[in-house]
C-alpha cells in the first residue's frame, strides 16, 4: 500500500497509513459478494481480478488505437494509457445512469479506463478513433477519447483544456438544488490547473451555504505536452489550492489501483453524505506521451501501473502468470478483430455536416433561410 | 407602457412561473439589486454569482446539460469576451455529439453604445455573436418584442443569445404586453422595487399572457418603396426617425427590424430589396467583418440584377473603443444624421 496524505478542511494535515482491512464493498457491477478477501490487499480477490482485467482491457484498447494511428489509418490519437489504476476504480465506483439522481462525469481526453470500467463496448472507442459514422459519441466528428454518453451522464469531452471544470458546477448545482442522490465528478490533468477554470471550480464549489456535491480530481502526470510541472508550478501539490477554500483534499498514488479505489470510495462517500466538494490529486504516469503529436512511444522510465499491479497479484497468488498472459493475448486478438471490422464501416457522409447544428435538425444553413 | 427592462423582467417572471425556468443568475442579478438595469428585480429564481463570467457560462452549460432551463446574465457584453471559447463549446455541443446533447439555455447581455459608457460599457457583440454557429441570436428594439423574444428564447431547445440594446432598456414601448396594466404608474407600483430597504418588498405581478415572437421572423416597421434599411436594436428607432422625416419630404424608406440575427429572415429582406432596389445595412458594431457585410454580400450575390445601387453598410468605425466624451462616441457609432446622409445618398444614386 502506498501512503496517502489526507487534509481536513481546517487546514491541518495528517499522513495516514490506510487501513488494510477495508469496509465492506459491494458494487453491483462486480458481483463479488462473499468472495474471499486478502487482508494485505484490502479488496476482495474477485474485485482485484476485475480491476486487473479492466485495466488490461483499457491498455490493450489504447495500444490498438495507437497502432491504428501509426499505420496511417487515423489522423490523431490521444488517450489514457498510464492512468488505468485511477480511471478503472473511478468507473467501477460511479453511480452510473441518466439524470441528476446518478453521478455526472465531466472528464478529459484520458477517460478510456473509466469508460471501459463503466461498461463501454470496446468497439465504441475504435469507431471514435476511426471517425466512423457508427461512432456513438460524435458520429465521426471528433478525436479519440472525446467520449459522450448521455445515458451514463458522461458529458461530452472537448479539447480545450480545463473547460470541464467550469461546466461541472452546473450539473452539481442542479443536483444540489434538487437534493438529488447523484454527485458530480470532474477529471483533468495537472497542467490544466493553471487555467482560470480550475479557480472557477474552487470558488463556485465552495460558496458558503451553497457548497456543491462535487469531486474534483487532478490526474497529475507532471507534464503538459513537453513542459514539466516543476518548471511552471510553485505549489507543492495542486490539491493544496483547495485548502484555501475549506475544501477537503488528498494526494494519492494513482498508480496503485487499490489505493485509488479506497480513496475514491471514501471521497465520493464524503461528497455524497455532506453535499460538499472534495479535491483529490492522483499521481499517475503518462506512458505514451501526450498524444500522437509527441510520438506515441512507450516511456519505460515511467511507472507502469499494470506491471506493478500484476507483480502484486502474482506475489499473492491471486493470478497466475499464464492467466495474465492469456488475458493480454485474448484482448489483443479481440481488439484486432474489432479494428478490422470497424475499418470497413461507413464514414460519415459529406452532406451530413449540417446535421445537428440545431436541435431537431432545424435548418442552420443560411443559404436556405 | 412598460420599458424594456420591465418587459424582460415580466418575461422572466412568466418563464419561471409557467415555462420551467429554474435559475436566473449573474452578477448582482439577485436581491437586493435585481440587476444593474433592474431587469431581474423581484423574481423568485434569481441568485447572485461570483464575479466570474466563465463561471456564469459554465454554470449555465452544466444546468442545461441536466435539462433544466436557465437564463444567465453577463452584466455587460464588454465582459463576455473571456468566455468566447465556452460559448463556442456551447454552440458546437449538439453538433459534435451528433445530436445527443442539447443545451437549452439563454444568455442575456446588454450591448452597444448610447449611454456614454466609455470603452467598457459600449461594446457591441452582434458581429461576434453571429460567428458562434449553433447559437440563435436575437436583439429586440422595443419592450413588446423583448417580451416575446425572451419567451421564445426560453422555450427554444437551443442556446439563445439575447442581446439587449442597453440604450433602450429604459425606453417605454408603444404597445401593451398582453396582461400589462395600461396605467404605467400602476405597473411601476406593482413590479418596481422601492428605493432603500427592499427586504419586505414582494412584487405584485400582473396576470401576464404567453406571447411569442418566432425566432427568425423580422418586422417591417416602416413601409416605403425607394430604399430599404435593414437594422436591429437601437438603430431601428434611428432608422424609423429618418424614414419619418424623409416621408414628410416625399421619400419612402422601408425599415426592417431583423429582431433575429441568426437565423435571420432573408425572405423578408429579399422581398423588400426586390421592391426598392436599394438597401442600407445599419448597425453599430465595428465595420470590418461586420454582420452587415455578410448581408450585403448576399444581397449583391443573389439580387445583383435587381439592384439599382450597390448595397451599403453603415456601422461603427473600426476603432478600438468608444471614447467617453460625446464628441468621441457620436463620431464612432452611426448617429441619426449619419444615417440620413447615407440613405439620402443611396436614394439619389443613379445607376
Amino acid at each position: 500500500m502506498g501512503r496517502t496524505t489526507v487534509s481536513g478542511n481546517k487546514g491541518h494535515k495528517k499522513t495516514a497509513q490506510r487501513k488494510l482491512m477495508v469496509q465492506s464493498h459491494s458494487p453491483k457491477q462486480n458481483g463479488n459478494g462473499g468472495a474471499k478477501r486478502l487482508p494485505s490487499l484490502a479488496l476482495d480477490t474477485q474485485l482485484l481480478r476485475t480491476i486487473h482485467k479492466l485495466m488490461v482491457t483499457s491498455r490493450v484498447l489504447e495500444e490498438r488505437l495507437i497502432k491504428i494511428y501509426k499505420i496511417g489509418e487515423a489522423y490523431f490519437w490521444i488517450g489514457g494509457p498510464g492512468e488505468e489504476a485511477f480511471g478503472v476504480p473511478l468507473g467501477l465506483l460511479v453511480d452510473k445512469g441518466q439524470g441528476v439522481n446518478h453521478d455526472w462525469l465531466h472528464m478529459h481526453y484520458r477517460a478510456t479506463p473509466t469508460l471501459v470500467a463503466m461498461g463501454m463496448p470496446l468497439i465504441d472507442s475504435i469507431r471514435l478513433m476511426r471517425n466512423r459514422a457508427t461512432d456513438v459519441s460524435t458520429g465521426g466528428r471528433n478525436f479519440s477519447n472525446h467520449y459522450c454518453y448521455p445515458k451514463w451522464n458522461v458529458a461530452p469531452v472537448s479539447s480545450p483544456i480545463e473547460v470541464q471544470y467550469s461546466q461541472c458546477i452546473g450539473t452539481a448545482w442542479a443536483q444540489r438544488r434538487r437534493k438529488a442522490k447523484g454527485i458530480t465528478i470532474v477529471t483533468g490533468g495537472d497542467a490544466g490547473t493553471a487555467e482560470g477554470d480550475f479557480a472557477t471550480c474552487l470558488v463556485w464549489a465552495s460558496r458558503p451555504k451553497n457548497e456543491l456535491p462535487l469531486l474534483m480530481t487532478v490526474q497529475n502526470n507532471k507534464w503538459g505536452i513537453s513542459t514539466s510541472y516543476e518548471t511552471q508550478h510553485g505549489e507543492k501539490h495542486t490539491s493544496d489550492r483547495g485548502k484555501a477554500f475549506g475544501i477537503k483534499t488528498s494526494v494519492i498514488n494513482g498508480n496503485d489501483p487499490i489505493e485509488s479505489y479506497l480513496a475514491l470510495q471514501e471521497a465520493m462517500q464524503y461528497v455524497r453524505d455532506n453535499t460538499k466538494p472534495f479535491l483529490m490529486e492522483a499521481m499517475v504516469s503518462r506512458l505514451y506521451g501526450h498524444s500522437s503529436a509527441s510520438g506515441t512511444s512507450f516511456i519505460a522510465t515511467e511507472d507502469d501501473c499494470i506491471k506493478l499491479f500484476e507483480e502484486k497479484l502474482l506475489r499473492h497468488g491471486i493470478l497466475k502468470a499464464d492467466q495474465i498472459k492469456n488475458l493480454w493475448t485474448e484482448l489483443h486478438d479481440e481488439c484486432q478483430v474489432l479494428s478490422e471490422k470497424v475499418k470497413h464501416e461507413p464514414p460519415p457522409s459529406s452532406d451530413s455536416v449540417w446535421d445537428h447544428v440545431y436541435a431537431n435538425n432545424e435548418n442552420a444553413d443560411w443559404r436556405k433561410f | 407602457m412598460a420599458n424594456m427592462a420591465q418587459a424582460v423582467r415580466m418575461a422572466l417572471h412568466y418563464g419561471e412561473t409557467y415555462m420551467g425556468v429554474t435559475d436566473i443568475f449573474g452578477e448582482d442579478v439577485g436581491a437586493p439589486m435585481g440587476g444593474v438595469f433592474t431587469a431581474t428585480q423581484g423574481l423568485k429564481t434569481t441568485w447572485n454569482t461570483p464575479l466570474d463570467e466563465r463561471g456564469i457560462i459554465g454554470m449555465a452549460t452544466g444546468i442545461a446539460m441536466t435539462g433544466d432551463r436557465c437564463v444567465a446574465e453577463i452584466q455587460f457584453c464588454d465582459y463576455i469576451f473571456n468566455t468566447i471559447d465556452l460559448l463556442k463549446i456551447v454552440g458546437n455541443t449538439h453538433w459534435v455529439t451528433n445530436g445527443q446533447v442539447t443545451l437549452p439555455m439563454v444568455v442575456m447581455t446588454p450591448v452597444g453604445a448610447g449611454i456614454f459608457g466609455s470603452i467598457y460599457h459600449s461594446h457591441s457583440f452582434d458581429a461576434w455573436a453571429t460567428r458562434l454557429p449553433g447559437w440563435k441570436v436575437v436583439m429586440p428594439s422595443n419592450p413588446l418584442d423583448a417580451y416575446g423574444l425572451m419567451l421564445s428564447a426560453i422555450e427554444d431547445p437551443n442556446p439563445v443569445l439575447f442581446l439587449e440594446p442597453k440604450a433602450l432598456l429604459r425606453v417605454k414601448g408603444t404597445e401593451l404586453i398582453p396582461g400589462e396594466p395600461a396605467d404605467e404608474k400602476k405597473l411601476k407600483m406593482m413590479i418596481d422595487a422601492p428605493l432603500g430597504d427592499r427586504t419586505k418588498w414582494t412584487p405584485q405581478w400582473p396576470k401576464l399572457e404567453k406571447y411569442m415572437i418566432p425566432i427568425g421572423e423580422a418586422k417591417i416597421t416602416r413601409e416605403g418603396s425607394q430604399a430599404t434599411i435593414v437594422t436591429y436594436g437601437r438603430h431601428v428607432l434611428v432608422a424609423n426617425q429618418v424614414a419619418d422625416e424623409l416621408l414628410r419630404q416625399g421619400v419612402g424608406i422601408e425599415v426592417i427590424d431583423m429582431r433575429s440575427l441568426y437565423p435571420y429572415d432573408w425572405q423578408a429582406i429579399k422581398k423588400s430589396i426586390k421592391k426598392t432596389g436599394k438597401v442600407l445595412f445599419l448597425n453599430e458594431d465595428t465595420e470590418v467583418t461586420n454582420f452587415g457585410e455578410h448581408l450585403a454580400l448576399r444581397a449583391t450575390s443573389e439580387l445583383f440584377y435587381e439592384l439599382q445601387a450597390a448595397p451599403r453598410v453603415l456601422a461603427g468605425k473600426n476603432l478600438p473603443g468608444i471614447g467617453l466624451h460625446p464628441n468621441l462616441e457620436e463620431n464612432s457609432v452611426p448617429q441619426k444624421h449619419h444615417v440620413m446622409e447615407e440613405i439620402q445618398a443611396l436614394v439619389n444614386e443613379v445607376p
